[in-house]
């Protein structure tokens, strides 16, 4: 016991690991990787080395520098000569914008349904508790299928499709907490002063509830990507010349054998993006519900 | 004398289903069962009762917040209704309730300020900064200091919550206040002060109070007159002084010999036995005739009415006691 410095490095520990159970390593990478994805998205104009329709047909199918190629095409180039990495920065962005914008309306949708069977009971929250049965009930592909196969794709469309995914889990938890919200003494007091039902729901329950919901919405991110990247795989989600990570992979498909960076790069994205959105939204579960901390 | 408060034979039956389970045959619990009393404008009525005696459902039928099954309740000689009409809210102004628990009343996540401010902005009066200004002054009239402006309700303490609470009603410029247990959630040392600012308020806005307590003392520190409930009616009414020294009716006089005092020795309780039978099936007759010391067979057939007394007071019993004030039997 002659280190006199001991006690500080003890103290120094102990720090790093309240840090660390706080903030744990595996929750840091995913939010420095979803960080990275979303400033990317936000750039790509800026980042992309090439235009992402852009050809090049003497350069087809060139390698990428791990493999072997030079350092024209980064992550090499596909069956006719685009560059992936533009093409991948550009999918990331078209992606990430399909996930929000149709998780955003998910969640409206949701959270008005369940406000709305949460408001009337009765016969309204039968006929919206039996909309929710029949959603969690039928593969949404095979919904999402029908849809494009009769209405034909545009980008707006598929994002309201996209829209119609997960919003009978967000209505569900919704309707359970503003039912409880509701017999809760801030709830009835706020309509006992004579407060409208929309000030009672969107000023008081809705802030109240918000970080459940909040968490619901970071879980279906993820599967939202997915649902896009098997759509898209199949050739019935973005539809070229616009690019997307599931489309890039569909594509690639057919040259997976001579040329399988076309596909490799997008699938990691897509793989490392929705488990890093996972992660953290497990870890929001955990710090935001006071019944766990 | 026009009263500012008059209920009239109060009526609330809920339908529950019986014993047995799913298959338990259908039956009516009468929470509240035939309730008439009036409140002259500035004074005080305090409604004492254990608990599950329909203490609370008569404070939310009285203010329109739950629908009623029967009787008439007149507020400054308009009747008050369930259904959320113009006359309805507008009513709302001028009725306000008191929460037993000021914590789950307010809601955390907004600041004290804008909670005191809301029933202003509900009911659209004045300017954005005249309703800020208001809160302010009442704040300061139920002693919170403009720091509190920006806090959130956890990080007061329950008796500022509950001047919080009291704010919130208060901004509307209401004339009748209904409190519901508005002290028994919090600690004994505050309970004074908020006593306290209940009857200095009362003076200063010259509100009128529905009190609603299971605490004797207090009821009889701020009300002009008492009513007692049993089982959704009320078994006693009249002057506190006169009640809580003589009571007339069994129960009351059991109630008031449960009043912890430091002189309790040598004085004759009298000690109520058995819990109340349950509202679900009320025992014919007079329905406290299985705990009365003093039951007959009248009292098991026929239900006393709420008869005045020779005093001025009302009770609802065959024989009530006059001349032995409980108190004196020391």
């Amino acid at each position: 016991m002659t280190d006199a410095s001991l006690p500080s490095t003890e103290v120094e520990t102990s720090r790093r690991r309240r840090f660390f159970r706080a903030w744990p390593p595996a929750v840091l990478l995913a939010l420095a990787w979803i960080a990275f994805i979303a400033l990317v998205s936000i750039f790509a104009d800026w980042l992309k080395p090439y235009d992402f329709m852009a050809l090049d047909l003497r350069d087809r199918l060139a390698e990428p520098v791990f493999m072997g190629g030079t350092f024209r095409h980064l992550l090499g180039s596909d069956e006719l000569g685009r560059d992936v990495l533009s093409r991948l920065i550009e999918s990331v962005r078209m992606s990430l914008v399909i996930a929000f914008l149709s998780t955003l309306i998910a969640a409206a949708i949701g959270v008005s349904l369940g406000f709305l069977a949460a408001h009337f009971r009765g016969w309204v929250e039968q006929v919206i508790l039996g909309a929710i049965d029949f959603m969690a009930a039928i593969p949404f592909l095979i919904i999402a299928l029908a849809v494009l196969a009769f209405f034909g794709n545009t980008l707006t469309l598929f994002i309201l499709l996209m829209g119609m995914h997960g919003w009978e889990r967000i209505a569900r938890i919704t309707r359970g907490l503003a039912i409880a919200a509701k017999e809760q003494g801030y709830a009835a007091a706020a309509s006992e002063i004579g407060a409208s039902p929309f000030r009672v729901y969107g000023a008081h329950i809705l802030p109240n509830i918000a970080s459940t919901l909040i968490v619901a919405m970071t879980l279906n991110i993820p599967e939202v990507i997915l649902l896009e990247s098997g759509l898209s795989f199949l050739g019935l989600g973005v539809q070229p010349p616009l690019t997307s990570l599931g489309n890039m992979v569909g594509y690639g498909r057919e040259y997976i054998q001579t040329a399988p960076w076309i596909l490799l790069s997008p699938a990691v994205v897509i793989i490392l993006t929705t488990l890093a959105v996972s992660v953290v939204g497990d870890w929001l579960r955990d710090r935001l519900d006071p019944t766990l901390r | 004398m026009s009263a500012l408060l008059e209920v009239e034979g109060l009526v609330k039956h809920y339908h529950v289903r019986g014993g047995g389970g799913l298959f338990g045959a259908p039956v009516v619990l009468k929470a509240v069962d035939g309730v008439s009393f009036a409140i002259p404008a500035g004074r005080t009525l305090g409604l004492v009762g254990e608990s599950g005696c329909g203490k609370s459902t008569t404070a939310r039928l009285v203010l329109g917040t739950l629908a009623r099954d029967g009787g008439q309740v007149m507020f400054d000689g308009e009747p008050v209704g369930s259904v959320r009409d113009t006359r309805w809210r507008a009513q709302r102004r001028a009725m306000q309730m008191v929460y037993q628990d000021p914590l789950s009343a307010l809601d955390r996540r907004l600041t004290v300020g804008k909670q005191v401010v809301e029933p202003a902005l509900v009911h659209g009066l004045g300017a954005s900064a005249e309703r800020h200004e208001k809160a302010l002054t009442i704040m300061d009239a139920v002693g919170l200091s403009s720091r509190f402006f920006d806090r959130y309700p956890h990080e007061l303490s329950g008796g500022q919550r509950q001047r919080v609470v009291l704010a919130r009603a208060l901004i509307l410029s209401p004339k009748l206040l209904v409190c519901d247990e508005p002290i028994s959630a919090l600690d004994v040392s505050i309970q004074a002060q908020v006593i306290n600012l209940l009857v200095d308020l009362q003076e200063k806005f010259s509100l009128t109070y529905l009190f609603i307590s299971h605490d004797l003392k207090v009821v009889r520190q701020v009300a002009h007159e008492v009513a007692v409930m049993y089982l959704g009616r009320i078994v006693e009414r009249g002057d506190p002084e006169a009640l809580f020294h003589a009571p007339a009716h069994p129960y009351t006089q059991a109630l008031v010999g449960a009043i912890p005092t430091p002189r309790t020795r040598g004085r004759a309780r009298a000690a109520l036995q058995g819990d109340p039978p349950s509202p679900i099936n009320t025992p014919p007759g007079c329905s406290f005739h299985p705990r009365c010391p003093r039951a007959e067979a009248r009292c098991r057939s026929e239900a006393p009415l709420l008869r005045p007394l020779a005093d001025g007071r009302f009770a609802a019993c065959h024989f009530p006691v006059l001349s032995t004030p409980a108190r004196e039997a020391a």
